[in-house]
């Protein structure tokens, strides 16, 4: 389909090509530069980092907390409808936000087995068109460096459902929190590298701006509050 | 954008003399700086990070067309388009025809420097399409007649919240709104409204990722990755520049780049997004396209300031820059204030539309040593002014005054004599309280306008150092 676009735009890349060449004073093909550039990406070399402590779960609730997310353990799987339910119900919003505060919203269909009902939730497993104001999703892994949750876009998992309600709320596994963004992108390579993922999101706290007199206010364009529920 | 650059002088007059505008830079000063200095000492070695940092920028520039060629190759193997465009008019072109391949009507943009470059939201416009733009900062630009952005990270932080307060009121047709908070909550309904409707998502891309065909978007606001999820078409547009080779090498820049803009630790939406979206898949874009601009990159890269080119526009040089602190963005005329925008503009509009742009510093190097990817502006500033100089691009009178000034220094007998008369004469005028309040005519005159200049001690330098050496005992 973009044939023609691209029929048309061959001038203008060997045009650019040849610019960037002639600066660089490259002559001809060189394959050793490309092969030098193959081996640079095959290291997967990292930087100089900061040392993470040995209890990444417990570096991950505390730097969460730092970015404006809440964050409670649960020991076990089946105690999320009712730490969901317990959670709404303690938020507090202002008036004009009153809406924000219900017991009804869509999870990733991973939790569609879950006992909702039973916590008196109303939790439908289907992507949101953006109407919804309370979205469930789980996680690809989590970065205790940052506090940062990391999505990988998929069928099963949504990306609308931790971008567009008013709350988000998070399952993170204690055992997929690893220490930085170098851990992440490894474990998308290893269990994506064959399905690469349209998107990897990274989220930290909830949206948020300070593009006004840099006066931060939560809640800009997605969700208001993120709340993470970290399993075991 | 209309390039008005020539006109610094002027407008950092007026904006010197524009009494809400200093009300608004003097609240904006120093919580950025702040703000870094803490946050980079959560890095257990700052210096390092930026070294390594410093070092994979200029890797991806000392081969910039294998990281290209390599980027264009994945990018197209997961399902994208990549367009190269050699001008602005060629971004606006290409950007148009896949507008009207897609029958696009509304058009939603997340934050992107290089589309002010070429005014793309004009052209779109021009053109039928509808346009909004997505960050607040630019929103607020945007609905105020498209006034041109101050700051490359707060691109209205020159507004006072009453100006937007008023701007949105009159706008909006709503009521007047007297605290952020609700302003911010207008803005979002607004918004998200043009979210759900939008039939294509324009990004720019702090990031091009050679290893895996993908662009890297940064946000506070999460308004790129709304923009880029729920459009069906996602055009990202940056400048060639910006591609690094490896994942890992966006992992080292990401601890500098928040960091060293808005002193947090991270921001909170960073986006790696690559081709199409997949099988099954509800939200993202089916069409992607890549738009990878020069520009003016390539003349950069083949001349002596190219390490302007390691930019990852963080605005660290600004939010340090006295200069900055005092004329604020907009006097510089173009898309890239501060001391970056005073190598860029002149090297992406020439020298002879910009040409007081270097001048526009102490060369304090303020903006040199926070620069998280270590570009020495100081000496890239110094290098302009030499060309200036050497083009013929200055003043007479300060050509005839450095030519005066270098006969006199190749002459030491005569420089002594004559600088131990001019300070003893400034000594003198100085009078007791060693203040000068007006310097004689042709003599900097206009720097006394606003303050006093203090007056030397009375004896040079050289007179001075002979004393010290003699008490020392280690004159020759």
């Amino acid at each position: 389909m973009s044939d023609d676009l691209l029929a048309g735009n061959a001038a203008a890349r060997a045009a650019i090509l040849g610019r960037v060449r002639r600066a660089l004073g490259v002559v001809g093909e060189d394959a050793a530069r490309h092969a030098n550039a193959e081996r640079y990406v095959a290291e997967h070399r990292a930087g100089p980092r900061p040392a993470m402590p040995a209890d990444l779960g417990e570096r991950f609730a505390q730097r969460a907390r730092e970015m404006a997310s809440t964050v409670e353990r649960l020991a076990s799987r089946d105690q999320i409808p009712h730490a969901v339910a317990r959670y709404v119900d303690n938020l507090v919003v202002p008036a004009s936000l009153a809406e924000q505060k219900t017991r009804t919203g869509v999870c990733w269909p991973e939790f569609a087995d879950l006992d909702w009902a039973g916590a008196g939730l109303a939790i439908e497993p289907r992507p949101t068109q953006g109407h919804d104001r309370l979205g469930i999703t789980g996680c690809f892994c989590a970065l205790a460096e940052t506090g940062t949750l990391v999505f990988t876009s998929g069928a099963d998992t949504p990306t609308g459902t931790m971008l567009l309600p008013d709350t988000h709320i998070a399952v993170v596994r204690a055992d997929r929190v690893v220490s930085g963004m170098e851990e992440g992108f490894a474990l998308v390579r290893a269990e994506r590298g064959h399905d690469w993922p349209r998107a990897i999101n990274h989220v930290s706290g909830p949206s948020r701006t300070g593009d006004i007199e840099q006066t931060i206010v939560l809640g800009a364009h997605g969700p208001y509050r993120v709340h993470i529920l970290l399993l075991g | 954008m209309q390039v008005a650059s020539i006109h610094f002088k002027e407008r950092a007059h007026e904006k010197l003399n524009d009494a809400q505008l200093q009300k608004n830079l003097v609240k904006f000063k120093g919580k950025f700086v702040e703000a870094r200095r803490r946050a980079l000492t959560e890095l257990d070695d700052a210096d390092a990070t930026r070294d390594y940092a410093r070092d994979l920028r200029q890797r991806g520039l000392d081969a910039l067309d294998v990281w290209l060629e390599m980027f264009e190759r994945n990018a197209t193997a997961r399902g994208a388009t990549v367009l190269w465009a050699e001008t602005p008019a060629d971004i606006n072109r290409l950007v148009l025809e896949i507008a009207s391949r897609h029958g696009a009507h509304k058009v939603i943009k997340s934050k992107s420097m290089v589309s002010e470059e070429s005014a793309l939201d004009h052209a779109l416009e021009g053109a039928g399409h509808t346009v909004v733009e997505t960050d607040l900062g630019e929103y607020i630009l945007q609905i105020n007649d498209y006034e041109p952005p101050s700051h490359i990270i707060g691109p209205a932080l020159h507004k006072s919240k009453e100006e937007v307060s008023e701007l949105f009121a009159r706008k909006h047709g709503t009521p007047r709104k007297d605290d952020i908070e609700a302003l911010c909550l207008e803005a979002r309904h607004v918004l998200r409204e043009h979210y759900l409707t939008a039939d294509i998502g324009i990004s720019g891309g702090n990031f091009f990722v050679a290893e895996t065909g993908s662009v890297v978007l940064v946000t506070n606001e999460g308004n790129a990755t709304l923009a880029t999820t729920l459009p069906k078409v996602h055009i990202a547009i940056s400048g060639i520049e910006k591609v690094v080779p490896t994942l890992e090498d966006i992992a080292t820049l990401m601890r500098l780049l928040p960091r060293s803009a808005t002193g947090q630790s991270i921001s909170n939406y960073v986006d790696v997004l690559t081709g199409v979206k997949g099988d099954g898949e509800f939200h993202g874009a089916e069409h992607m396209y890549f738009i990878v601009v020069d520009s003016g990159r390539t003349s950069v890269l083949a001349s002596d300031v190219k390490e302007a080119l390691r930019c990852i526009r963080c605005g660290a040089c600004m939010n340090h820059c006295p200069v900055y602190q005092n004329v604020g963005g907009h006097s510089y005329g173009w898309v890239y204030p501060g001391p970056i925008g005073s190598i860029l503009t002149p090297m992406y509009v020439g020298l002879e539309n910009a040409p007081d742009l270097p001048q526009a510093s102490t060369l304090c190097n303020q903006c040199g040593i926070v620069c998280p990817v270590r570009i020495p502006l100081p000496d890239l500033q110094r290098k302009l002014r030499e060309k200036e100089f050497e083009g013929g691009m200055r003043p007479w009178h300060e050509r005839a005054g450095l030519k005066l000034w270098s006969w006199f220094a190749q002459r030491p007998a005569l420089y002594g004599w004559a600088s131990r008369i001019g300070v003893r004469h400034l000594h003198r005028l100085g009078g007791a309280r060693g203040m000068i309040r007006k310097l004689p005519l042709g003599f900097g005159a206009g720097w006394t306008d606003e303050r006093d200049m203090p007056a030397p001690a009375g004896r040079t330098f050289r007179e001075l150092y002979k004393e010290a050496a003699a008490r020392n005992g280690a004159l020759r």
